[in-house]
Parts: C-alpha cells; sequence; structure tokens
C-alpha cells in the first residue's frame, strides 16, 4: 500500500439520507388526543361520560339561546314570539335592551348621560399612566386631579366645592412639606392639626376628637390628616368620617362652617355650576365603578398605612392599627354598611345630610383596607431583614427606606393578594343593594318587580354577572402582566 | 497558610494619624437578659485599617453592627466621627451616611438596576443631583472593575460580582469610615480573591476600614491591628505580625490553632 497513492480514507457518504417522519401515532392531533383524552381506561370513560354531559348542556342550553328575542316589551310579547316561532322557551335579551339605561345609570338624568359617560373616558386616561409604564410621567398630574373633576361630573354642584378642596389640599401638602424639612414627619403633622383644631375648632369638639383619635383611628388620621396641615377648606367630611367614626364626624362639625360660607360667596362671584345630581338616582354599574374604583384606589394607600402601622415600634400606633385591622375585618360588609346608612346620622349634626354614597364608599374603603394590610404584611414580612439593614446603613430615613426600598418589592410580591381583594371590593359592591342603593343587583330586581318583566331572571343575572367578569377578569390579566413586568430576580 | 503573596501591597498612603475615629467607652450591649456585649474600649484613629477575629458567637458582627446603629448598645458610649451615637435620629443618620456597611449576603436592592442601586442613596440622602451621581456610581463601577454590569439587576450577577457592587455602593456615599462584615463568608472559594482585591485596593489609599473576618491573609497583608474576641469582650489585640507570631492568652492560641490548622 505504501508505494502507491492509496486514499488513506476509504469511504464518505456524499449524500445523506432524508430525514424520516416520525410514526404517526407520536405527532400531531393523534398524540395529542392520545396523551391528553384517552391516556389509560380511566381517562378515556372520563373523557367520554365528560363530552356527554357536555353535548347534554348543549342540547339543552341551544335552543333557549337559539330563540333569543331581542325585541319585545314585556315578557308575555316575548313568550309569544318564541311560541309562534314554535319553540319552548327562548332567551328573552328584550329586557335588558329596554333596560339597560336604568341598568347602568339608574335614574340618572338622561339628559346628563354624557357626564358619567365623560367621567369613565376621564378615569381611563387617569388611570392609564399610574397601570402602563411607557406614558408620559406628566400624565401623573391629571391622575391627581381627577377624583376631583369625576366627582363634580358625577354629582354636579358648584365647581367651588371642588376647587376649594384642591386648593385647600395642595397648600396644606405644601404647609407639611416646608414643616417637615425642619421637624420630623410626626411632629410636623401633630402640630399642624393641633393649630388647625384650635383656630377652627370649639374647644369641646377638639377635645372629644382628641378622644375619638385616641379610640378611633390615628394611624388613618395621621395618614389622611397630614394632608389638612392647617388649611380649614380641605375636609368636606370625607375624611372627616374616614378619621373618626368613633365620634362620629367631629371633625365635620368644625369644619362646615367655615368650607359652606366660603364656597357660597365664591359661587356669588362667579357662578360656575353644573346641575346637581342627588345621589338617590345614581344606579346601576355607575354605582358599581364610582364606590368600586374609589373603594379600590383609596384601600390601598390606606392599607399600606395600617400594614407599617401594625409593624411600628410605637405602641399607639402599633395598638390602633391592630386593633382597626381585627375589629373591621372580623365583622361583615353588611354591618359596616347598615351602620353608614343609618347609625352615622346619629352622629352628625342635625340638618346635615351627608351623602348616602359617599358614607358607603368611606365604609367599603375601610373594609378593603384592614384585607390589604393583611395581605401587604404577607409582603413585608417576606422581605430579609437585610433589606431593611442595608437602607437603613446607606442613611435613608424611614419613610425613604419604606417607599423607595421597602414598599415597592413588599407590594410586588403582595400583588396576587392585593388584586385578590380588589376583585372581592367590586364583588361586594352588590352587597350595597341592601341599604336602599340600586346597584345592577338592586335594578335588576326592581325591573323583575315589574308587572311587563315579572318572572324574568336567567336574562338579567348573566349579563350582570358577564358585565362584572369582564371587569374581574381584566384585573386578573392586569395583575400577571405586572407580575412578568416587575420580575427582576432572575431566579 | 494561605498568604496575599501574589499581590505587593502599596503601603504608601497607609497612615494612622492622631485624629480619633471611632471611640468606643465602656460599652455594653444586651439582647434580652443575654449580655452580648462586656465593657468595650476602643478607639480607632484615622487610616487605622483594623480585622476583628473570634470565634462565631463572640458579638464581633454585633461590635461593628453598633458602630452605625444597626444595633442599639444599652450602657457606654460610642462616639463616630465626633458624632455620639444616641436615640437621636438625626444623629443616627448623620452617622450612617458617613459610614459605610458592607454584609455578608450582599443585600444589594433586587428590584434596582446596579446603577440605580449606586446613585439611590447619593440622590435621595446626600441630595446630589442625578447625572453627577451617575457620573460618581460609574467611576466606582470602573474601580471595582464591573463598570460593564451597570444597566443589569443584582440577580443577574456572581456573588463576587455583587459584593463589590455593595463595596461601590458604599463608596458612593463618600464614607469616612467603611465597615465589613464577613464580607468574603457568603462566596464561592474563587470569588473571595477579587473581593479582597477590592478591599486592599481600598486600604491603600488611606480609608478606616473595620473587617470582621476569617482571612487570615488579608489580616496580615493590610491591617495594623488585629483584635480577637470572644464570649463579648476584647480578650487580644496586636499588631498583626506579633498578633499571629506570639499570641498572649490561652484563647488566642486556640482560636489561631484552630483557624490555621488545616
Amino acid at each position: 500500500m505504501s508505494e502507491t497513492n492509496a486514499p488513506t480514507v476509504r469511504y464518505v457518504r456524499d449524500a445523506m439520507l432524508p430525514p424520516q417522519r416520525p410514526p404517526v401515532s407520536q405527532i400531531g392531533a393523534a398524540r395529542w388526543l392520545r396523551e391528553n383524552l384517552f391516556d389509560g381506561w380511566i381517562s378515556t370513560i372520563l373523557t367520554v361520560v365528560a363530552a356527554a354531559v357536555t353535548v347534554w348542556l348543549a342540547m339543552k342550553i341551544a335552543p333557549w339561546l337559539i330563540h333569543s328575542v331581542w325585541n319585545a316589551n314585556s315578557l308575555a310579547e316575548c313568550r309569544q314570539i318564541v311560541t309562534e316561532a314554535g319553540g319552548a322557551s327562548g332567551a328573552c335579551w328584550a329586557v335588558i335592551r329596554v333596560n339597560i339605561n336604568q341598568l347602568i345609570y339608574g335614574f340618572y338624568p338622561s339628559d346628563l348621560y354624557w357626564r358619567p359617560n365623560l367621567a369613565f373616558v376621564l378615569m381611563v386616561v387617569a388611570a392609564a399612566p399610574i397601570l402602563f409604564q411607557g406614558l408620559p410621567r406628566k400624565m401623573l398630574w391629571f391622575s391627581v386631579l381627577f377624583p376631583f373633576i369625576g366627582f363634580w361630573l358625577i354629582w354636579g354642584g358648584s365647581v367651588w366645592v371642588p376647587v376649594l378642596v384642591v386648593v385647600g389640599l395642595g397648600l396644606a401638602l405644601g404647609a407639611v412639606t416646608m414643616a417637615s424639612a425642619t421637624t420630623s414627619t410626626l411632629v410636623s403633622v401633630a402640630s399642624g392639626l393641633m393649630i388647625f383644631w384650635m383656630i377652627f375648632g370649639d374647644p369641646l369638639s377638639f377635645a372629644l376628637d382628641i378622644v375619638g383619635l385616641v379610640l378611633g383611628l390615628p394611624t388613618l388620621s395621621l395618614g389622611i390628616g397630614w394632608l389638612w396641615g392647617f388649611v380649614p377648606y380641605p375636609s368636606i367630611g370625607i375624611e372627616a368620617v374616614a378619621l373618626n367614626p368613633v365620634i362620629g364626624g367631629g371633625a365635620v362639625r368644625d369644619i362646615l362652617p367655615v368650607f359652606g360660607p366660603a364656597v357660597a360667596q365664591l359661587d356669588q362671584l362667579m357662578p360656575v355650576a353644573l346641575q346637581s345630581v342627588p345621589s338617590r338616582d345614581f344606579g346601576g354599574f355607575l354605582i358599581s365603578l364610582v364606590i368600586g374604583v374609589t373603594a379600590i384606589s383609596m384601600s390601598l394607600p390606606l392599607g399600606i398605612l395600617l400594614a407599617l402601622g401594625r409593624q411600628s415600634d410605637m405602641p399607639l400606633i402599633k395598638g390602633v392599627s391592630v386593633v382597626f385591622i381585627e375589629v373591621v375585618r372580623g365583622v361583615p360588609l353588611i354591618t359596616l354598611l347598615f351602620t353608614a346608612s343609618i347609625l352615622l346620622n346619629y352622629f352628625l349634626p342635625p340638618g346635615t345630610n351627608f351623602d348616602l354614597i359617599l358614607r358607603v364608599i368611606i365604609m367599603t374603603t375601610l373594609f378593603a383596607s384592614a384585607y390589604m394590610a393583611e395581605v401587604i404584611r404577607g409582603g413585608l414580612a417576606a422581605l430579609p431583614r437585610g433589606q431593611y439593614e442595608a437602607a437603613d446603613s446607606l442613611g435613608l430615613d424611614y419613610w425613604k427606606a419604606m417607599r423607595l426600598i421597602i414598599m415597592p418589592q413588599a407590594l410586588k410580591i403582595s400583588i396576587p393578594g392585593i388584586v385578590n381583594t380588589f376583585i372581592g371590593l367590586f364583588k361586594d359592591t352588590t352587597l350595597v343593594s341592601f341599604v336602599g342603593i340600586f346597584d345592577p343587583i338592586g335594578r335588576a330586581n326592581a325591573i323583575r318587580a315589574n308587572s311587563d318583566w315579572q318572572g324574568v331572571y336567567w336574562e338579567l343575572f348573566i349579563f350582570i354577572g358577564a358585565i362584572f367578569f369582564i371587569f374581574c377578569f381584566g384585573m386578573s390579566r392586569y395583575s400577571m402582566y405586572l407580575e412578568r413586568r416587575l420580575k427582576t430576580d432572575h431566579r | 497558610m494561605e498568604t496575599m503573596a501574589e499581590r505587593n501591597v502599596d503601603r504608601s498612603h497607609m497612615k494612622v494619624s492622631d485624629e480619633v475615629a471611632i471611640q468606643i467607652t465602656n460599652m455594653n450591649k444586651w439582647y434580652g437578659a443575654f449580655h452580648v456585649l462586656r465593657d468595650i474600649n476602643m478607639t480607632v484613629q484615622r487610616g487605622e485599617r483594623i480585622v476583628v477575629c473570634g470565634p462565631s458567637g463572640s458579638g464581633k458582627s454585633t461590635l461593628i453592627r453598633c458602630i452605625n446603629r444597626l444595633e442599639e448598645h444599652q450602657a457606654g458610649r460610642i462616639i463616630v466621627d465626633g458624632t455620639e451615637l444616641s436615640s437621636d435620629l438625626k444623629n443616627i443618620d448623620k452617622v450612617r451616611s458617613e459610614v459605610g456597611m458592607v454584609f455578608q449576603h450582599f443585600n444589594l436592592f433586587p428590584h434596582l438596576t446596579i446603577l440605580e442601586n449606586l446613585t439611590l442613596a447619593p440622590i435621595w440622602v446626600r441630595k446630589v443631583p442625578k447625572k453627577e451621581a451617575e457620573e460618581t456610581a460609574m467611576y466606582f463601577l470602573s474601580k471595582v472593575k464591573i463598570p460593564e454590569q451597570a444597566h443589569k439587576y443584582p440577580g443577574q450577577l456572581s456573588g463576587g460580582q455583587q459584593q463589590r457592587v455593595a463595596i461601590a455602593r458604599s463608596l458612593c456615599m463618600r464614607p469616612r469610615i467603611m465597615l465589613f462584615d464577613e464580607p468574603t463568608s457568603a462566596l464561592d472559594p474563587e470569588m473571595i480573591k477579587e473581593v479582597l482585591d477590592t478591599m486592599i485596593q481600598l486600604a491603600e489609599e488611606g480609608m478606616t476600614m473595620i473587617c470582621v473576618t476569617h482571612e487570615m491573609g488579608f489580616a496580615q497583608a493590610v491591617a495594623n491591628r488585629v483584635i480577637f474576641m470572644d464570649q463579648g469582650q476584647i480578650v487580644e489585640q496586636n499588631e498583626p505580625r506579633e498578633f499571629f507570631n506570639n499570641p498572649q492568652s490561652d484563647r488566642t492560641k486556640l482560636f489561631l490553632s484552630q483557624i490555621l490548622g488545616h
């Protein structure tokens, strides 16, 4: 071999064999069916039974859906149309078509529908920069102002009410910020409250309020109260009642005499007003959204403060937070709603008609914030101690450490629980039908009491359920999106 | 015994001045009824590099955590840079912003990028403009040799890199004193060196440092004083050569034989 020029490599394949297809039973639909539906005899039996049940249900429901009636003015008319078409039963969606405005707006004046509609659109605009990151940060200013714009659009009345509240809150915030630059946060807030009450409250109610604060909700009052500062106008009583339900509206008693005349004066100077709509005319999904959205957006900050209060080293703040959380969480929401609708009136000064819807919103918010506090406490507990120590060792003070280091992480951990509470809260708004507010369920019952529609229930409740589902499912999907976006641990 | 032979430590800037950086007098601390630290007396001059060692549970971590008041002492006095640590929050924040601390488990903020980890305290505590803070951050990141990681999250870095970021994070506050609480104990062996190198570099620049560590090679190469603690007391302190070659107390001898024996 060595003399010849023989190749050292004897054979090289120059044409590759084409890849073979896997057996038919191992690919595509056949494989999927085998693995998921007919994998063993138990699974085969279950598949067959499930298929049978599905078909049976579909056969029961299909005729009812096929004979849907959209145009009719009463249930009797519906049934007549179905019989004429030769069906045994049919869905009477006409009840929704005829009553759609009632289901959405209640008895809100129909020529003013544009106001809640506009408020809804603006709400979406205001929520967008909070929910999504890519939008310009300047839009957040609108988000801050929206609650007041929305309130004015839906309730109507003098524009000076929300304007004074905004101006007052702004001034108070500025005052507290300036004060806290020189002294500690707690001291400046406390002194702000003291000065405020000493000037504008009478001594007796001041004393009562202090008792109320001690017995009631100092944590909350510090949270909301710091917005008050030195200025008389900000408190139209929303915060006031939230502050101390124990003494009940002590602050309203102090403030209304100042606030009312101020609005009246400005109205004389420059009257700008929308037609006022009494809140007893609100109803349907309008009310669900107003209560749900307000309570959802207020309960998160309150819950954060309560959770921090419960972790506090200061015995008073800790004790009050614990008592508040345990008491509110231990009482059925419906009890709180009855309290809001009936009991609070006893504590308000005679002649004050404090809006029922506002009272209900406050109670729902307080209820949700107690749950929220516990959810967030779970997130706080999950953070390693090292995070607190690292923040401390860099010289960050308590509030900065909480805001920049602790809360972003704790809230991220708590997202599923927070959204769970939100969804529960939104569905719980239907409970207000028990205190005479015509939410969708209340409206549906009223519609069914009408002789035209007596006997309709599936269609109404399917419709209401579907709308609630869309909102709740939306929240759920959003929370999953948020969890993905905030995932930075790369585990 | 492992030494730092491969690196010549530049001692030209390591100068101990007469100025007192930390003064601890008759300090005692209890956890409930348990007496953790007993009659600690210690003076640290500016420019000193002190290594604190001792068996676990001897109170060495607690001691340095008292210096920036992550732990509260119950008796005695601690004066850091002329500021006495008391319950006054303003004093505590002042001391903390001037004393850097590096932890065993890094404690980086996992929700922020490396750059944000470094700029957070300068921006929010020192009120440094963002751009300037970022420049400083990049300077120190280059110093610890990982500027290319600036926009990653801590979870994407190795342990050694994370610890170097943690050191850079402290340095961004321009501290006058650095405390190290077992900075290499949670690291894989091959990453210990990169962190020690960073610490040596700091020492070469004249930083006042107190390190709780079991890296005796580091102690020999860099420290000007080694403190041995046991059962909450300072048992012995000496300059490193004397400390290792001629330990006085039996407890020190036992400890050294255990730690250097293998």
